[in-house]
């Protein structure tokens, strides 16, 4: 990469994907990503009423039982992370 | 104007700030303002007029004159401005980036004598202990400001009495008089420029001997606490006109004495080698308002010897190794160093590298030859000095090169020898105590930070804010802040410099207490700076300090700057004052403020704590509002104060809060408007004006009925003032005026009755159209009057006047007339004014002889437009005044005539006066051979407004005619005629198209080709749209192929262009017509007519959006090869076509061919340079929301976890991309994991089925 290549708009890209939340990086593990996922997938379930209230029909809750379950369960949703044998 | 120039930058600096503060939109509508119309300014020369840079030193000069300061302050200024224009290589303040050379005297003569203060004792660190007797405690500065004060005082005791005296001698010997008062000037000027140097007021005080008495008495109360020349002279008319010399400071002379070697130069002039030559000082020669004030004794820093003179390559002769050497010194020192370099005697080796080595001999010099030994008789004399020494001589040194900086430092320029004199020498670091190594490492990281490269600035400035605790803020501050005072700091260096003291800061916190003040010195002048971004770096840096230090330290620490006896200290604390109160909040503030503004001791400080409250209303705008009561009843008292000043400073104020509050918050003003009343009754002069600028702006914020009541109050007194000879006096009852009239509740009737006819009186006289700021101010009250009392009062008053026999004035009352007519059109204007008013107008416009800004012209065309159908029975009349003026021998007069026929096309038209158009065209049809190219233009322009409203087909003379003759005219390089002409053809093309043959139109096409190199955008697009109209008139083929070929031209601007025309033309014709000759092109194997090509795809898919969709499959084959191309453009421009296009079919149905396309972009997901990788992450894009994100993930799978991490990074970045653009989508189409012994990580909720 040029001197002039450092200060332009793509070098930045990186930079600026990482401000938001959930975005990866390439020394991302499979845990980490499974938990984006988890949580993303949460969101998005608590985000649309319709599949909410689906869930709510499948599982024979509240939907607003439904809801909170999903919202507890993005604390932590995959469990505890692995040791990290590497270090 | 200055005034309005310098409220309108703190206005715009206020509007900046505001958008940084939220409030309440919905109660602090800012879109709607019912005040909009008002004038929110009023001037009053008080002295914040000083901030005005440029001007203020410009008055001083003339101090000796008696005409108007206002017309002398255009004299000057013109005269400045033509030097300017000139490139004159003496005018420093265009070239030079050194700050001092851009500062008016008065920023100048303050900052400098402003002496950084020692250390103070931090209060709230030692707790009950009994501070340091080496530090100052505040008590003690509080009573050394009250010595200085008294002195002062007992000073101006002194001078009173002394004056009294005389006055009671009557005159007598005036001869004698003039040689004493000659005498006082320099100890006079001596004493205020060491103000700690206590020994010559002892002297006033003690020695009972005249002479001593007199020498010591006069001008020092006048130098420091009126800084404007104006008012010395109302003060002691006596030696008034003396005391000019004494306002600029005069180091050349003062400093003679005690450094005779610095004078006698100036220091911007050719460096001349006299200087050295003789060592007797010339005083007259130096150019002591160039020179910086601080040369020797005052220079900033500790120990004014410097540690190392730079000389290299010259002995130091004289006395110059003893003064720190000035930049003019410096400049001479470089001077002499290269002609030394250059005429230096040839070595042997040289000799020998020079020559051949065979075929020359070297001869012995004859035995009889005697090297000249007496320097007298060398050509070029060395000055013979007491000092002087022959050089050694060193063959081997280099003389172009400063000596290198040890250790990696970055170049030191000779001006920082003086300070980093300490670096240079050798020394080993282990033999130096802890201190001394501390303050050499932040030394040559200041070094670094000043004058390094980037990346070492940048890592210096790092270190020194990482590292600023362990150094501590005494050995920082120490070296930091004599450089900001510097007197050769430029901008750069000075903002990179407040930088340091800005991040230094954050890291100290509360361990700056004890530098607070120091701190403040070198940074309050940056408050009144003229660079917008320097005051608000300033600000920034006191607003941390406040934060830092606390209110408790800050107040102690500005407090005894508050009745400073330099009203420049007094300025600055003020402002700081207020970003102090910004910082930490005006209620933090208030009862500081309320004990200073009613302060008993001294005026000073009442002066200084009025301004603070103005300061704030200006700096924090409409955030006052919660305050405003308490902020007014802490000035009120102010208003009725003994001394003048402080009455008018108050006024000011409480107008500054006015407009910051606006339209809210009358009521926190009940209580001064008794005072402000009863003062505009037994007022005179300044004062008044500003309390009638403190009337203007409150005025506005009543209700209606109490308005219309006060502005009957105001009138009485405004009545008075219009005939008022003072200019300013005049400039204000005119906005005064206007803010009253434009209030709701003031009546038409009364302004009719009460106010115009003494208005009209006093202001419309030929006199006040010959000053600039009276003219637009008297223009701008009669339009506002206008507006409340309607057209025919004020068109009838003044329409007689257009026939006056000043040009001028005329002009004024057109002006006038135009503006009016403008807003309130011409309905009320009865049939004889009707008349009356074409007649002056006509008149006017004959006769005036020159017309720079178009008034005479806008006014006509105003007042035909506004009259519309009513100007027909004259229309004859004016259109035998144009065409006569079409033939007029001056071109001015030619232009004018062509551009008034543009503005009233309109009207003609309406008028039904298609005939006499029709005339008109032929006319200006037979003028097209004009010569001067603003004519041209001009003519051009009022042929297009003729063919616009009278149409192609009723256009004399014919089209068919009309275009031909246009041809040979786009040919003319002249911007106007070009804008005029291309606007005119393009019209033609647009509308008539038909009347012009084929064969006619593409003759145009290849002119038009030539346009597009244009500098002017405008004219770019005109021909760009040109080409569009002119392929749907004549089919696309013929331009097409004009096009096609003009991109093997290898002008990169026009192959942009003719792209740019490629793709309107096939906007305009259908894509399909262009399709197949484009791609055709793209068989020539050459890369700029493959890339254009390419690049007309990529903007013909931009324009013609979702018609793409039945062209997606035709050029696929294309993009395919173009994406496979070898040459990086082409997968770039292919790349950006293919975004286009992806964004225009999106969900129309298109998707095997964009997943067929985006199999050839995929690959060049790793190219790595930057406009490439742009355009295919762009493309990428583009099919995300083409295809879906689901579609892009699924590419993106395979290298995530992809071994290479190269791979990787390149993965993620795109799958971050497609994350952050559609998050949601990409939920459905996770890949599956499977769960792990200890986590989660499948997701059952998806495969819930009802």
């Amino acid at each position: 990469m040029q001197a002039s290549d450092r200060f332009n708009i793509n070098s930045q890209l990186e930079h600026l994907q990482a401000k938001y939340v959930g975005t990866g990086h390439a020394d991302l593990n499979r845990f980490e990503w499974a938990v984006n996922i988890q949580r993303d997938s949460y969101a998005s379930y608590v985000g649309h009423y319709p599949i909410l209230s689906y869930f709510a029909i499948a599982e024979n809750e509240s939907i607003g039982r439904e809801r909170y379950n999903f919202m507890q369960k993005m604390l932590l949703p995959c469990g505890l992370p692995p040791e990290r044998e590497e270090d | 104007m200055d005034d309005d120039h310098e409220i309108a930058r703190t206005q715009e600096e206020r509007k900046n700030m505001e958008q940084q503060i939220t409030y309440d939109t919905e109660f602090y509508n800012t879109t709607k303002n019912r005040f909009e119309g008002y004038e929110n300014s009023i001037a009053v020369t008080e002295e914040d007029e000083t901030i005005d840079t440029n001007l203020s030193q410009v008055p001083r000069k003339l101090a000796s004159y008696t005409a108007p300061q206002s017309l002398l302050r255009d004299i000057t200024r013109s005269a400045e401005e033509e030097e300017e224009r000139n490139g004159d290589g003496n005018d420093v303040r265009a070239q030079s980036r050194r700050i001092i050379d851009k500062e008016d005297e008065y920023k100048r003569r303050g900052r400098l004598n402003r002496a950084l203060s020692p250390d103070r004792v931090d209060a709230f660190a030692l707790g009950d202990k009994t501070p340091d007797p080496s530090v100052r405690t505040y008590g003690e500065i509080m009573r050394e400001e009250a010595l200085k004060r008294e002195r002062e005082e007992t000073l101006r005791e002194i001078s009173k009495k002394k004056k009294e005296e005389e006055g009671k001698r009557g005159g007598g010997d005036r001869k004698v008089e003039e040689e004493r008062a000659r005498e006082e000037v320099v100890p006079a000027k001596r004493r205020n420029r060491w103000d700690v140097d206590n020994a010559a007021s002892k002297k006033a005080k003690t020695s009972g001997s005249d002479w001593d008495m007199l020498e010591s008495t006069p001008g020092i109360g006048r130098w420091d606490a009126t800084p404007t020349p104006g008012r010395v002279g109302d003060a002691t008319p006596g030696v008034a006109r003396r005391n000019r010399w004494d306002e600029t400071p005069t180091p050349g002379r003062v400093d003679a004495d005690a450094t005779p070697s610095v004078s006698g130069m100036a220091w911007d002039s050719t460096p001349k080698l006299t200087g050295f030559a003789t060592p007797t000082p010339k005083r007259q020669r130096s150019r002591w308002d160039e020179t910086p004030a601080n040369i020797g004794s005052v220079t900033p820093m500790p120990g004014a010897t410097p540690a190392g003179v730079y000389t290299p390559g010259v002995t130091p002769f004289g006395g110059i190794g003893m003064v720190t050497p000035t930049p003019g010194q410096i400049n001479l020192m470089r001077w002499e160093k290269d002609i030394d370099e250059r005429n230096r005697p040839l070595t042997d080796e040289e000799l020998d590298s020079m020559f051949p080595q065979e075929g020359y001999k070297v001869l012995e010099p004859p035995a009889t030859y005697v090297p000249i030994r007496t320097p007298a008789r060398k050509l070029v004399q060395t000055p013979d000095t007491q000092l002087y020494q022959i050089p050694e001589e060193n063959r081997r040194q280099e003389y172009d090169l400063p000596k290198e900086p040890p250790g990696g430092l970055p170049f030191i320029k000779p001006e920082d020898y003086q300070w980093v004199g300490p670096l240079l020498n050798e020394v080993d670091e282990e033999t130096l105590t802890p201190d001394e190594q501390k303050d050499r490492k932040i030394l040559k990281l200041l070094l670094k930070v000043k004058n390094g490269t980037p990346p070492q600035r940048k890592t210096a400035l790092r270190q020194l804010t990482d590292k600023a605790r362990e150094f501590g803020a005494g050995p920082l501050f120490h070296r930091i802040l004599p450089l900001l005072m510097q007197p050769t700091l430029e901008d750069q260096e000075r903002h990179l410099l407040v930088k340091v003291i800005d991040r230094v800061l954050y890291k100290l916190d509360e361990l700056v207490r004890p530098f607070a003040h120091k701190i403040l010195v070198v940074i309050e002048p940056l408050l009144i700076d003229e660079d917008y971004y320097a005051r608000v770096e300033g600000r920034e840096i006191i607003s941390n300090l406040s934060k830092a230090a606390g209110l408790a330290t800050m107040i102690a620490a500005m407090r005894p700057d508050i009745d400073n006896i330099d009203e420049y200290v007094r300025n600055t604390t003020a402002r700081a004052f207020s970003v102090v109160a910004s910082a930490l909040g005006i209620p933090a503030l208030l009862p500081f403020l309320k004990a200073v503004c009613q302060s008993k001791k001294s005026w000073q400080a009442r002066h200084t704590g009025i301004k603070i409250v103005q300061q704030i209303a200006i700096l924090i705008g409409c955030a006052v509002l919660p305050h405003l009561k308490s902020l007014v009843e802490i000035i009120e008292l102010g208003l009725v104060d003994e001394n003048q000043k402080v009455r008018t400073i108050t006024a000011l104020s409480l107008a500054a809060l006015a407009e910051a509050s606006a339209p809210y918050g009358i009521e926190s003003f009940d209580s001064v408007l008794k005072p402000l009343w009863t003062g505009i009754r037994s007022q005179r002069g300044k004062v008044l004006a500003a309390f009638l600028k403190a009337v203007g702006f409150i005025i506005p914020l009543m209700d209606a009925v109490y308005a219309s009541y006060y502005t009957k109050e105001v009138m009485f007194i405004l009545k008075r003032e219009f005939e008022s000879h003072d200019e300013e006096m005049k400039k204000i009852v005119l906005k005064v005026v206007k803010q009253c009239v434009s209030t709701e509740g003031v009546e038409a009737d009364y302004i009719r009755s009460d106010i115009l006819p003494q208005f009209f009186k006093n202001f419309w006289v030929r006199r006040m159209a010959l000053d600039r700021r009276n003219y637009k101010q008297l223009v701008e009250t009669t339009v506002e009057i206008a507006n409340k009392v309607g057209v025919a009062d004020i068109v009838g008053r003044i329409v007689e006047d257009l026939k006056d026999e000043g040009e001028p004035y005329r002009r004024m009352v057109m002006e006038t007339i135009e503006k009016v007519v403008a807003n309130l059109g011409a309905s009320d204007i009865d049939a004889r004014l009707e008349e009356l008013l074409i007649d002056g107008i006509l008149y006017a416009f004959q006769e005036q002889t020159s017309d720079d800004a178009n008034v005479m012209l806008n006014g006509f065309g105003a007042v035909v437009n506004a009259l519309g159908q009513r100007v027909k029975p004259y229309l004859p009349q004016i259109c035998g005044t144009i065409k006569w003026r079409l033939n007029n021998k001056s071109a001015k007069v030619r232009q004018q005539a062509a551009d008034l026929i543009s503005r009233i096309a309109v009207v003609m038209k309406q008028c039904q006066e298609e005939q006499l158009m029709g005339h008109l065209g032929v006319v200006l049809y037979e003028y097209l051979g004009e010569e001067y190219p603003e004519v041209l233009g001009s003519i051009l322009g009022a042929l297009k407004a003729i063919v616009n409203v009278i149409g192609m087909t009723k256009m004399t003379p014919p089209i068919k005619d009309l275009l031909p003759r246009l041809t040979p005219i786009l040919k003319n390089r002249y911007e106007k005629v070009q804008e005029n002409c291309i606007d005119l053809v393009g019209r033609i093309a647009d509308r008539g198209a038909e009347f012009v043959p084929a064969r006619e139109w593409m003759r145009i096409c290849f002119e038009l080709l030539e346009m597009l190199k244009a500098h002017k955008k405008g004219i770019r697009r005109a021909t760009v749209n040109t080409f569009g109209y002119i392929a749907k008139a004549i089919g696309p083929q013929d331009v097409l192929a004009t096009l096609l070929n003009n991109l093997k031209v290898q002008e990169r601007q026009n192959r942009v262009c003719t792209t740019v025309a490629i793709a309107i033309v096939a906007e305009t014709c259908s894509p399909f017509t262009v399709l197949p000759a484009l791609m055709n092109e793209y068989r020539v194997p050459e890369l700029n007519v493959q890339n254009g090509v390419l690049k007309s795809l990529s903007f013909l898919f931009e324009y013609i959006g979702e018609m793409g969709k039945d062209y997606i499959y035709a050029v696929t084959p294309l993009l395919e090869d173009a994406l496979m191309d070898r040459d990086l453009v082409h997968r770039q421009t292919a790349a950006s076509a293919v975004k286009h296009m992806a964004l225009g079919v999106a969900g129309l149905g298109c998707e095997d061919a964009l997943v067929h396309l985006l199999n050839y972009v995929w690959p060049n997901i790793f190219e790595t340079s930057p406009h490439v990788i742009n355009a295919v992450m762009e493309a990428i894009e583009g099919m995300r929301v083409a295809l879906g994100a689901a579609a892009i993930l699924n590419y993106c799978l395979q290298g995530l976890f992809h071994p290479a991490r190269k791979v990787r990074e390149v993965y993620w970045k795109i799958y971050n991309s497609l994350y952050i653009g559609a998050q949601d989508a990409l939920v459905a189409a996770y890949p599956v994991l499977e769960d792990e012994e200890s986590n989660i990580f499948s997701r059952p909720e998806l495969v819930m089925f009802v």
